[in-house]
């Protein structure tokens, strides 16, 4: 075990780390401000995906196909808040959640309607491709590495938005008092639909840009979103702060985890078992860490205490 | 979800029409949703590519989907033997799967007919007179690309497959061959598609090549990374990881790979040729393995009902053993365990045009039986 293989492994749960925080804090501002719990939060990740290998299919450039994915994934989103969801706001999470999930299979339903079931091809683009060499040796894809920075940006500038920005203001009052900032003569409905779009577009990036270099298929959002709770619960609901330390954290966890517990096994037991028992048990680690979390602090790393 | 296809209307009516048996009813049980639905839908196109040609009106297909959970598939296959009631089933792609179906249904009656899953579970000690593998024992065609290692003088191999029962026996079929060191062995989780961790660890385990099982979405995602990586150890992998299906989504990062396939398109017999041209005529793209697999058990259950009928056990299943029917991989037998005895080929990932596609470039193990045969009493 060298030190190169902890740096590489770090990185990579970084990267894994920033793509949930783009899942998950558009599904914890949407939680907090409108106390809605949003299952078809994956099928936005989709869209973004499949939209982003559509425009890139047709015009070959990588940039356009994200900025497809962006506007692809919040026309989605908005419509989805405009048609549904709206109606939801006053039910109880239960409704929520069986309109959501029905939701998940109109959208992987339709989109196998239209696209079929063969994955679609979408690549990195010949400038990010390849890996780069880091100080100390440490050779790392440069596309995972744009992805970092992307997700850092992407979080850099969501703290902004929200300490800095009227919307910000709005956003943080709709959290802490639904009538009052009504009252106070915000239009509480168009709100609604932008915190939803923002969330949205969020999830569309992610999907677009894991999508390069995983594969582009139907259904290939639940089991990111499945992760995605598991960081919002991990950084406490509705914080955007939480989403982010709580996305680095099962992004780290996972990822250093699927390593280094098969090699802690080996060490008393035989490998062959080894491997086997320690991919089952690093495959639990990150809900093991959601456990342990919640013990200690029930609402979440920065959730506010119920 | 439910489609029932009726092939009466499709035969003109005739005299054969007035002598006719008794129905056979066949539940397909497979993925038809999902990230293995590719697989699936290539399985029942094969299939129903089959019963079409033959024009028969005397046979019904049942299908659903399972959404590659062993609980769904266990639910349907529940009604279709107790309310449908019916004869004949196959469809299922995953071994977790086929492990929670096939056992319940065979001593039930039901006769059941894998296109796909070849768990060793089934091949060996618990094999049943009922059940007959059309495609592959799991292990078969890992062990061709561990004979293909050692000619192609690898010696120090990094092995990588999913975390369920096809995976294992991926492995064990790996290491049954192969004879050099292993460099690592890993088991990635079932659906994962994020190989960042795992190519980090090929990377500092010093390994000369990589051998990974990763059906569907999972290679293409392991494939793309692997590519984007800078690690250039040469690749080998088994069909599943270089089908029809995926190489599209693939690109140009599978060229020149080595894999191993009971078929291929440009194996050259009259009912291969033929089956490639009707599949691309009607459903517009190549077929994969998994097609193939499905025409191949259709025909097989076609040939022996021509000889039996399916209300009589006994010679229904001495009528299936005998494999009376033009497999598109040529001589097709089956062994004591009812599993195939076959060749398996070495094929090469080949640009044709726009298409990515295989080539045969060597028979990797001839008439090859599987390592379980001997554990089964029938």
């Amino acid at each position: 075990m060298s030190l190169i293989l902890v740096l590489e492994q770090i990185l990579n749960g970084l990267q894994f780390g920033v793509m949930l925080f783009l899942m998950a804090a558009g599904l914890t501002l949407v939680f907090g401000v409108m106390g809605l719990i949003n299952l078809a939060h994956g099928a936005l990740y989709m869209v973004g995906a499949f939209a982003a290998a559509i425009v890139a299919s047709w015009t070959g450039s990588f940039v356009l196909a994200l900025a497809a994915s962006l506007m692809a994934a919040a026309t989605a989103g908005a419509l989805m808040e405009i048609l549904v969801i709206r109606k939801l706001y006053d039910r109880d999470h239960l409704d929520q959640v069986l309109a959501t999930f029905a939701l998940i299979l109109v959208f992987s339903e339709g989109t196998r309607w239209v696209f079929g079931s063969f994955p679609l091809f979408l690549d990195v683009p010949p400038y990010l491709s390849g890996p780069v060499t880091l100080p100390g040796g440490i050779e790392y894809p440069l596309y995972r590495l744009a992805i970092i920075a992307i997700g850092l940006v992407i979080a850099l500038g969501l703290f902004w938005l929200i300490s800095r920005t009227r919307i910000g203001v709005q956003i943080r009052a709709g959290e802490a008092d639904r009538e009052m900032i009504a009252a106070l003569g915000v239009d509480i409905s168009r709100l609604y639909t932008l915190v939803f779009a923002l969330g949205a577009a969020l999830a569309g990036l992610a999907g677009a840009l894991v999508g390069a270099i995983q594969s582009v298929q139907v259904g290939m959002g639940e089991p990111v979103l499945i992760l995605a709770f598991v960081v919002i619960v991990i950084g406490g609901i509705g914080s955007i702060k939480g989403a982010l330390v709580g996305a680095l954290l099962v992004g780290l966890t996972d990822r250093l985890g699927s390593i280094f517990l098969p090699q802690i096994f080996a060490l008393v037991m035989e490998p062959s078992s080894a491997t086997t028992a320690g991919a089952s048990v690093a495959s639990m680690l990150i809900y093991i860490l959601m456990a342990l979390i919640l013990l200690l602090r029930p609402s979440g790393l920065y959730g506010r205490s119920a | 979800m439910k489609s029932i296809s009726t092939l009466a209307l499709a035969t003109a009516v005739s005299s054969l029409a007035l002598t006719a048996a008794a129905d056979t009813k066949i539940g397909m049980i497979t993925t038809l949703s999902g990230g293995g639905a590719g697989l699936g839908v290539d399985v029942r196109d094969g299939f129903m590519l089959a019963l079409e040609q033959a024009g028969r009106d005397d046979v019904e297909v049942v299908i659903e989907d399972d959404q590659r959970k062993p609980e769904s598939a266990v639910q349907i296959a529940d009604r279709m033997i107790q309310s449908e009631k019916v004869d004949i089933m196959t469809g299922i792609i995953w071994s977790n799967l086929a492990m929670a179906v096939v056992p319940a249904a065979t001593a039930q009656g039901v006769f059941y007919l894998s296109p796909n899953a070849g768990p060793s579970a089934l091949a060996g000690a618990r094999c049943h007179p009922n059940y007959f593998n059309v495609a592959w024992q799991n292990d078969n065609l890992h062990e061709a690309a561990g004979a293909y290692a050692n000619d192609a003088a690898l010696k120090n191999s990094y092995i990588l497959a999913p975390n369920y029962p096809a995976g294992k026996d991926a492995l064990t079929g790996y290491k049954r061959m192969y004879s050099g060191e292993l460099a690592g062995e890993t088991y990635t989780k079932l659906g994962q598609t994020d190989y960042a961790a795992e190519i980090a660890q090929i990377r500092a385990s010093g390994a000369d090549s990589v051998y990974f099982f990763l059906p569907g979405g999972m290679g293409i995602s392991f494939l793309k990374q692997y590519a984007d990586s800078g690690v250039d150890l040469p690749v080998v992998g088994p069909a599943f990881s270089f089908d029809q299906g995926i190489l599209q989504a693939v690109g140009g990062a599978a060229l020149g790979i080595k894999n191993t396939s009971q078929w291929n398109k440009d194996l050259d017999n009259t009912a291969n040729t033929a089956f490639v041209a009707a599949f691309q005529q009607k459903y517009e793209r190549l077929p994969s393995l998994y097609a193939s697999q499905g025409y191949d058990t259709a025909n097989l259950i076609l040939s022996a009902l021509d000889k039996a009928d399916v209300s009589d056990a006994d010679a229904f299943r001495d009528a299936l053993r005998e494999a009376d029917f033009a497999s598109v991989r040529g001589d097709f037998a089956f062994g004591q365990n009812q599993h195939p005895v076959q060749n398996i080929y070495v094929r090469e990932v080949i640009q044709e045009g726009d298409v990515f596609t295989n080539k045969i470039i060597a028979t990797g193990l001839e008439n090859h039986a599987d390592a379980y045969a001997a554990d089964c009493k029938m």
